[in-house]
């Protein structure tokens, strides 16, 4: 009991709650300006490749690759498997993981000439749950302003956004009953699922 | 005209009494093996008749010469079809209690009716700050509070839900407009709005193929896609997901 006098004590503890306190403290400081700012960061990256004028499976790469730089593509394609990722090997779910983010950078890339000459701005962010939820608005030619929403967090350990929410068209949910049915398809089967993500989107 | 909407609220009252059972993923489908068929048969459609037929009209295309007379042309067909639909849109905006949007659009319907030469053109949209807000029957049962019952796939119209299909039907029979023309012009503005949607199609092409052809389950896909958009038009949208905290 007499090891350590009281005021060391407190001034030990006091330290290892000042240690702790710098570890958990970036996990609960993503503020709504940092969220907006990322959100817009990425989009901005997007519009560059939008706007390069390079060939479109070359844009793919570009966009698969702003993919992973901005968004958290484990929770992402962890999401989108469902209760399955729970039983696939962690070499199985990396090559899964890895076949997916190509698949998203096709499939969503693809619709990049809808973006040409358009422009997005961040209305607004607000925190929902664990999370932020950042409000944008695409003004795309002779379309009505389309609303999209970003969730960001930093659950990961870093600043990403795990889903999007287009005009409430929620990207996890679908990519999650689209997933689920192209295992249905191959009836379970991970290296046919990878395989088929690597040709699809 | 009161036996109709009558009837109607029979149906409204009959559909609601059926239970609405929502399945894990938010989705109420009880009537899915009749719904799929109906799929196969929308999408057979799509494929060889519609999709054909408003190739060319998409937007998202790169072309040189801009949009094409032919598109232009629909579009301002679609138009006319769209603006007869403007009454009936101003009074469920009423009936819902929102008079703001009621007014507007009548002001829309009479400024494109006169200076819009008919509704072939949309002046109210763009020099009059007045752009069209949609709404239909079945948003005003919604605000009601009458359930979303059933999803349903309906032959030709696509995706619905038992709540918006009673809603169709109201908008049909109980139409403002069909007191003030006759029935070839009510025909004509049919076929009109017919023509309006088709030229959307076109329009939105890139969407609608990747949702219809390039899924691994469409109907799933179509099915997730349509309730959650109109879920967040009527503001019933459901909850965030989480991943982190599943």
């Amino acid at each position: 009991m007499t090891l350590m006098p009281n005021e060391t004590r407190r001034g030990f503890l006091g330290l290892m709650g000042a240690g702790l306190a710098c570890a958990v403290t970036p996990a609960h400081a993503l503020t709504t300006d940092q969220a907006s700012a990322l959100v817009q960061k990425s989009m901005d990256e997007v519009y560059a490749v939008i706007n390069s004028g390079q060939p479109p499976a070359q844009m793919y790469k570009a966009f698969e690759a702003i993919f992973a730089r901005y968004a958290d593509v484990d929770i992402i394609a962890r999401s989108a498997l469902g209760p399955a990722a729970r039983q696939v090997s962690p070499a199985q779910f990396a090559a899964y993981k890895q076949a997916f983010q190509g698949y998203i950078g096709r499939k969503y890339g693809k619709r990049f000439r809808e973006f040409i000459g358009s422009k997005i701005e961040v209305q607004s962010a607000r925190p929902v749950k664990s999370f932020i939820a950042v409000t944008t608005v695409a003004y795309l030619k002779g379309r009505s302003p389309m609303e999209m929403e970003w969730h960001v967090s930093d659950k990961s350990g870093k600043n990403l956004y795990f889903n999007i929410i287009i005009e409430g068209i929620n990207m996890l949910a679908s990519e999650r009953a689209e997933i689920s049915a192209m295992l249905a398809q191959r009836k379970g089967d991970m290296a046919a699922l990878t395989a088929d993500l690597q040709q699809a989107g | 005209m009161n036996r109709r909407i009558l009837l109607a609220a029979l149906t409204v009252t009959a559909i609601g009494a059926c239970s609405a059972k929502t399945g894990p993923d938010g989705m109420n489908d009880p009537y899915e093996p009749m719904n799929r068929k109906v799929h196969a048969f929308n999408r057979g459609l799509d494929r060889h008749v519609v999709k054909p037929m408003t190739s060319g009209m998409s937007s998202g295309e790169a072309k040189d010469d801009g949009p094409g007379i032919g598109s232009t042309l629909v579009r301002g067909v679609g138009n006319f079809g769209a603006n007869l639909a403007e009454p009936g849109k101003a009074v469920n905006h009423l009936l819902q209690g929102k008079p703001e949007p009621a007014i507007k659009t009548t002001f829309r319907f009479l400024v494109n009716t006169t200076v819009g030469l008919g509704g072939f053109l949309d002046p109210a949209t763009s020099d009059f700050a007045l752009p069209e807000q949609d709404t239909d029957f079945g948003q005003t049962l919604a605000v009601w509070g009458v359930p979303e019952v059933a999803y349903l796939e309906l032959p030709l119209l696509g995706p619905s839900t038992g709540r918006d299909a009673v809603g169709k039907v109201v908008d049909l029979v109980a139409d403002p407009m069909g007191a003030v023309l006759n029935r070839d012009q009510r025909v004509i503005g049919f076929v009109a709005r017919l023509a309006g949607k088709a030229g959307e199609r076109g329009e939105y092409g890139d969407t609608v193929d990747s949702v219809l052809y390039d899924s691994a389950d469409s109907y799933a896909q179509t099915r997730l896609i349509w309730l959650q958009h109109r879920r967040h038009e009527l503001g019933e949208e459901g909850d965030e997901i989480d991943p982190y905290a599943e």
